[in-house]
């Protein structure tokens, strides 16, 4: 019986390709968004986490400025200085490295190529902080660092982009007005939580950077990557004291630095990832409701139209439980098809835009089946005031209308 | 079926009567109507427009309760039954022909043949089996994948019957069954229920307001405001 309604009602939806199709726009609509938004927000999510990672593992930054005072490092903040980074390096335990570095924007060349690129200048340890690896060449020698030799180590979109298919080791870039060696190419880390390439980038040793590119002997941050993750709270703590003590902040006072911990920066910003997603979610549903609207609309005209036919069925022998199965089965029906083609619109909405947006396009089967099961249930929902309609015609009336 | 009163009729009104409005614009439809229908019979019922004639069949049909009076189906009250017993009581023991044949559109022949049987639940194959069967005994063989639109008038009747018949009832309910139709086709349809009459016995309740119609019957009742005015068996 319920299969033979499932024919009847799928041949209804046949018979009325264009108002079926109408009618299940906003289904349609409704799921593709909710599905388009959900994964595409899961892969924005999955992004975050995994960009998580890339940042360093167990990391502790601390930043001139007082904590939650603008933004870190503002032209106020009293910088870093190179004994800040000395104490750090000879007063804490239980880390893998203590990196102090500086920051600017600056051009390079090379030949006729030229790119806008972040320069760090660093100690090599930087690169065990940050969790680096070298597809080519190496980093720079603790003594370029002491002499601040004109040697830097390059990001995979230099090596892409600006050297151009020239193997970059050996040769010259010119950084701003500095030209310098090239001794390691990076591996790639892809664009960074932030939104920004993270591959887009020239090391060079901190005192390099200091006389030829900053001008400055200004310390920006210092990253401190401890060797276990439960020590993260109390390397923190001590950082706080150790930086209170070189900086000379009286008791009392409140810190002039900062010192966060990347893994709660970036948690926070997937769980905003979450929120924006699930409120989008949340409009989407909407448009779900309105074609439920819809849906019991064309019910309601079905039944009005198909009047005198129940009456047929009530007289040769259906049962309004019968009829109201019936009617119940074609709006069940007409929204899980419309949920069916929303999930293909969406899946492939999803994954124009998880290319668009450069986040990874994961298919989360168990939001399919949501939408799926969810579609129907408003079939269910919305059908069942129009299908109670059909079920209670009197058949006299019913046969005698034309 | 073993309660209510030990009656020999199949079907037995008495003092049937149906209201329709309130207070001054109070019409009584059918004013006290007593009446025996015996297993077997083929009766035809009579009357102007507004006779009651149509209200009798309705509720012998199950498809209306009367405002007063008793109505037994084989010994069953049928006014104390629900509205979903009554329609199981449709589905079990009633057939019904209509006037404008009432056919699904767009619908094969024997799909709508098929259609009482598939409310019963039955197997493909066997409502498939019994449907054409039906359909050869309206003489419709061969005409099994046409649809409504693509059949005369007769025939489209004729499926009508089959439908009717497929589900062997009890008794075969037929409002105006040539009202539609022209001479020629009226006469078929008759002779095909006299047929179904006489070979299978089955009892036939028909409304017409044609005396050649009405010729076939071998019991004639007439209607006239709410009440029955003649009832006689025909001549031999």
């Amino acid at each position: 019986m319920l299969w033979e309604s499932v024919k009847l009602a799928l041949r209804t939806v046949r018979r009325n390709v264009l108002r079926s199709i109408l009618t299940l726009l906003g289904i349609v609509i409704g799921v593709g968004a909710v599905i388009a938004l959900v994964t595409l927000g899961q892969g924005a999510t999955d992004k975050v986490t995994a960009d998580l990672s890339k940042l360093g593992s167990n990391m502790l930054i601390a930043r001139p400025g007082a904590p939650q005072q603008g933004p870190p490092g503002g032209s106020d903040a009293r910088g870093f200085t190179s004994r800040d980074a000395e104490a750090l390096q000879s007063g804490l335990r239980g880390v893998r490295g203590v990196s102090p570095s500086a920051n600017k924007q600056s051009k390079v060349v090379f030949g006729s190529n030229a790119l806008d690129v972040s320069i760090t200048g660093a100690e090599p340890v930087y690169f065990i902080v940050q969790d680096w690896t070298f597809t080519a060449g190496s980093s720079f020698s603790e003594s370029d660092t002491r002499a601040g030799s004109n040697v830097c180590v390059i990001g995979e979109t230099l090596r892409r982009d600006v050297f151009a298919g020239v193997d970059p080791i050996g040769q010259v870039l010119r950084v701003g007005t500095m030209p310098c060696v090239v001794t390691g190419v990076l591996g790639a880390k892809g664009q960074s939580a932030f939104g920004s390439d993270q591959d887009a980038t020239v090391v060079m040793p901190l005192r390099s950077f200091h006389r030829r590119i900053a001008g400055n002997t200004r310390i920006s941050s210092i990253a401190v990557s401890t060797i276990a993750a439960e020590d993260m709270a109390s390397v923190q703590a001590s950082i706080q004291e150790i930086l209170r003590e070189t900086r000379r902040v009286r008791e009392g006072n409140e810190d002039d630095f900062s010192v966060r911990d990347m893994t709660q920066i970036a948690a926070t910003m997937s769980s905003t990832t979450s929120i924006m997603t699930g409120l989008l979610s949340a409009v989407a549903a909407v448009s779900l409701l309105v074609g439920g609207i819809g849906i019991m609309n064309i019910m309601l005209v079905s039944v009005a139209e198909r009047t005198r036919e129940i009456g047929i069925r009530l007289a040769i022998g259906a049962l309004a439980s019968q009829v109201l199965t019936q009617f119940l089965v074609e709006a069940v029906v007409l929204c899980l098809l419309g949920g069916l083609i929303g999930i293909a619109l969406g899946l492939g909405l999803a994954a124009l835009g998880a290319g668009f947006l450069q986040v990874p396009f994961n298919v989360s089967p168990s939001v399919v089946l949501m939408a799926f099961s969810f579609s129907g249930a408003i079939g269910l929902i919305f059908g069942f005031f129009p299908a109670r309609r059909a079920a209670r015609l009197d058949p006299i009336e019913a046969l005698r209308r034309e | 079926m073993t309660t209510g009163p030990k009656l020999q009729s199949l079907i037995s009104f008495r003092n049937i009567r149906k209201i329709y409005g309130e207070g001054a614009a109070r019409v009584a439809a059918l004013a006290g109507v007593d009446l025996d229908i015996m297993a077997g019979e083929f009766v035809a019922i009579m009357g102007a427009s507004g006779s009651g004639k149509s209200t009798a069949m309705n509720i012998l049909g199950c498809l209306d309760r009367p405002t007063s009076g008793d109505f037994h189906f084989q010994g069953v009250d049928v006014t104390a039954l629900d509205n979903n017993a009554r329609a199981l009581l449709r589905r079990n023991y009633l057939g019904f022909v209509f006037q404008g044949f009432n056919l699904l559109a767009r619908t094969t022949a024997i799909e709508n043949v098929e259609l009482p049987l598939i409310y019963r639940g039955m197997a493909r194959a066997e409502r498939h089996a019994l449907a054409a069967e039906a359909m050869s005994a309206v003489g419709l063989n061969g005409r099994e994948n046409h649809t409504p639109s693509e059949l005369s008038g007769g025939q489209q009747q004729r499926v009508a019957i089959a439908r009717a018949i497929v589900s062997n009832p009890l008794v075969l309910l037929a409002d105006e069954p040539t009202g539609n139709l022209d001479s020629e086709r009226s006469h078929d349809i008759m002779k095909l229920l006299q047929q179904l009459n006489v070979e299978k016995g089955l009892t036939i309740l028909m409304v017409t307001h044609e005396a050649d119609m009405a010729a076939y019957a071998t019991r004639q009742i007439h209607f006239a405001d709410g009440r029955i005015i003649e009832d006689r068996a025909r001549a031999a």
